[in-house]
């Protein structure tokens, strides 16, 4: 580091820039990254964040995005840089809920010491000073930790819908009011243990629930972020200059080097190359293209640099199209309605008027106003639904760790209920079904062939040069000593071997499928390509169906193909199938009452991921692909995907234990509440066996994903 | 019954106590990496050789 850069750093205010680094996984990477960064000039501090796979850099602002991301590249991380703090919002919930949490944990605590004590024969003055104690704590415990429930409350009863958080303020206001009375009158019972104890428990349960889908959130997270966020265009004069996509305009001239992602459509006006489609059509072999092309915002250039004239940027991209769709779809599955929602439509107005006829019965058999009100009131408490707060969290908090580990993160509880909904299967071929990369077929080739393709093939980023040294490499094949390679862009590559001319390049005459040509000398020797099933999509496949699931293909890829592996694996199919086709597809399917499961990855599936009753996508699967589906599962295996529903329905059979087990618990208790039996004593012990029961149930989950 | 006056305060300003050093905790971002904290244990801090 030299003097000038540390003066400048002093003077000029450090800027942060965040990345995401999917490569991070142990703590050798963190202390390589917080050790080395700091080392290079214009860095001043590095800090990973293992749970988020993130980094946040401290830097000089005159270091850009890329130069940082090329110091993690140079490190042997890659890096994508992720916007200012996207999760900010989600975070903020969260802590907001864990906050209340802590408060109602010390307002519980601390009014059971004072609760003991009454219980346990206080009387008189003292009680009176316990319980005046008392509500100094719970007064503000409650209306701090209650918010969330009273908010939420008021939200339904506004738009003349009741939810799981009507009954629940509506039991806790009323016990705290009752508990007020009591200990200005100076009577014998207190419920704010009670009504602390429930706001406790109902905390728990929605910070599980907060904390699952953040989790889940940081692990997609991190393997988002391919997109052409930026262009370089050409002024009149040759000069160039980053624009982001946002503020690019028809007309304008950009220039695309190799690897990078186009920002906007337009029209190839100079340089020949290959596209890498993949993101738009699930297609992954690379379309050629030449001026004339009609290119779209998403596809990767695989090939020399290529002049574009832009002719839709923005929103009127065929991309934005697609994201258009994509938005309308998801509009339906907004309105799903959870089931602790759906129960709750029953059960609250069951329990109001419970309590409603508990006192009307008490006024007329002529107990007086003032007990009335306290039995009525002690049903509200007795059935407020504090297990059932938990019941559906807990067991999916459980179910989605459990799948967690076996490579499938599920984004938000109601992706699981949903799942389990399910009963027909929808699956697109290329990189859903297949493992959606080229892999070289070597077996024809000699060794020495196999030394020479893998030392051309291992200096390309090519797709098919990749797939060829992957294959070469997992065969053990060491490298042949070839000097002076050469890429030349859209052919291929050459090089010298034992002053032989070799070269991997193009095959002569277009084909349908995936080859290169190796060429030694004079000798030419064609290396097939394909697209391999899943290892184990057969197997998957049956188990979707043993669970009720009818799979089939829903494919934008050619007929052919499609037709031979329907064929293959014994389903239906349907091909060719543009967007728009494939949610018809889907459209049709759900005004038959079906509820399908989609599982897809190309930006073509997105719509249909959207509009799906449920749907999952790989982990190789395009960004937007991934953000519309529920689920998203890593690794090679298609096994994940009948998992998911299993464990799905594993999930909601524990949800409607749990559910029955807090309604029959109620059943028992009401008896007590009804004819004035229960003290704060009785309320407390109900509350907290009840839920520790639900649970314990949840925790059965936790081998659900076992095979 | 004047052992109260000295306990019950003492009971509270410790749970109190308690809720502060959480609260602080968490604005700190105690939390925010559960994963890392449990890995950085392992890094070994290299001398400046």
């Amino acid at each position: 580091m030299n003097a000038p850069a540390l003066l400048e750093a002093a003077e000029t205010p450090l800027a942060t820039t965040r990345f995401t680094v999917p490569g991070m996984k142990c703590a050798g990477c963190i202390g390589k990254i917080e050790r080395e960064l700091p080392k290079l000039a214009g860095i001043a501090e590095a800090r990973a964040n293992l749970s988020a796979k993130r980094v946040a850099i401290r830097h000089d602002p005159a270091l850009g995005e890329e130069a940082l991301a090329a110091a993690l590249l140079g490190l042997g991380f890659e890096a994508q840089p992720v916007a200012e703090n996207p999760l900010g919002r989600e975070d903020a919930e969260r802590a907001r809920l864990t906050r209340a949490l802590g408060v109602a944990g010390f307002g519980m605590m601390n009014v059971m010491l004072l609760s003991v004590s009454v219980w346990s024969g206080a009387e008189g003055a003292t009680r009176a000073l316990f319980h005046w104690l008392s509500a100094l704590i719970a007064l503000p415990v409650i209306a701090y930790s209650g918010q969330p429930f009273f908010r939420s409350a008021w939200m339904a009863l506004s738009h003349r819908r009741t939810n799981m958080d009507v009954p629940i303020s509506i039991g806790v206001i009323l016990a705290t009011c009752l508990s007020l009375y009591e200990t200005v009158t100076g009577g014998a019972h207190a419920f704010f243990d009670s009504a602390v104890m429930l706001l406790f428990f109902l905390l728990a349960g929605r910070a599980l629930d907060a904390a699952m889908r953040d989790r889940t959130r940081a692990g997609i997270g991190a393997l988002l972020g391919r997109m052409g966020k930026s262009a370089s265009v050409i002024a009149p004069d040759g000069t160039t200059r980053r624009v982001a996509a946002k503020d690019l305009e028809p007309g304008m001239l950009v220039l695309v080097a190799a690897g990078e992602a186009l920002a906007a459509d337009g029209e190839v006006v100079e340089g020949r190359g290959a596209l890498d489609n993949a993101m738009l059509t699930g297609e992954s072999a690379p379309a050629p293209v030449g001026p004339g092309s009609i290119v779209h915002a998403g596809a990767i250039n695989m090939g020399g640099a290529l002049r574009v004239r832009l002719t839709h940027v923005g929103e009127d991209t065929a991309l934005a199209e697609i994201a258009r769709l994509m938005d309308e779809a998801g509009q339906s599955r907004s309105s799903y309605v959870r089931i602790a929602d759906r129960a709750s439509r029953l059960y609250a107005p069951a329990v109001h008027s419970l309590a409603a006829l508990a006192f009307a019965g008490w006024m007329i058999a002529g107990a007086g106003w003032h007990a009335s009100l306290t039995i009525a009131i002690a049903v509200l408490i007795i059935t407020c639904p504090c297990a059932m707060g938990l019941a559906v969290p807990a067991a999916q908090v459980v179910a989605s760790g459990a799948l967690l580990r076996r490579g499938l993160l599920v984004k938000d509880g109601s992706a699981l209920e949903r799942l389990a909904e399910c009963d027909v299967a929808l699956l697109d071929k290329t990189g859903t079904l297949t493992l959606g990369e080229p892999r070289a077929e070597v077996g024809a080739l000699d060794p020495e062939a196999r030394g020479i393709a893998l030392a051309l093939a291992q200096t390309s980023r090519h797709p098919l040069s990749r797939g060829l040294a992957a294959a070469l490499l997992r065969e053990g094949v060491a490298p042949a000593a070839v000097t002076g390679i050469t890429e030349v862009s859209g052919s291929g590559l050459t090089g010298t071997w034992q002053g032989l001319a070799v070269g991997l390049e193009r095959p002569e005459g277009a084909s349908d499928t995936l080859a290169t040509t190796l060429r030694i000398g004079e000798t030419r020797q064609i290396i097939p390509f394909s697209d391999p099933l899943r290892p184990d999509a057969a197997e998957a496949l049956a188990a979707l169906k043993a669970q009720g699931l009818a799979p089939s293909i829903l494919s934008g890829d050619r007929a052919a193909p499609v037709a031979a592996m329907a064929l293959a694996l014994g389903l239906a199919a349907e091909a060719e199938a543009s967007p728009q086709d494939k949610l018809a597809a889907l459209e049709a399917l759900k005004a038959a009452g079906r509820r399908p499961l989609m599982v897809g990855d190309g930006l073509n599936d997105g719509p249909a991921l959207a509009a799906a009753h449920a749907s999952i996508a790989p982990g190789t699967a395009s960004d937007a692909s991934q953000q519309a589906a529920d689920a998203v599962f890593i690794g090679e295996g298609l096994m994940p995907v009948a998992l998911a529903v299993r464990v799905a329905k594993r999930t909601m059979r524990i949800v409607r234990q749990n559910f029955a087990f807090s309604i029959g618990y109620n059943l028992l208790a009401v008896p007590l509440a009804l004819t004035g039996q229960v003290t704060p004593l009785v309320a407390a012990i109900a509350m907290s066996v009840s839920s520790l029961v639900v649970v314990a149930n949840s925790l059965r989950l936790a081998g659900a994903a076992r095979p | 019954m004047t052992g109260l006056a000295f306990l019950i305060p003492i009971a509270l300003g410790m749970g109190l106590l308690g809720l502060l050093a959480f609260l602080w905790s968490m604005r700190d971002g105690q939390y925010e990496d559960m994963e890392g904290a449990a890995s950085r244990i392992l890094i070994d801090e290299e001398d400046e050789a």
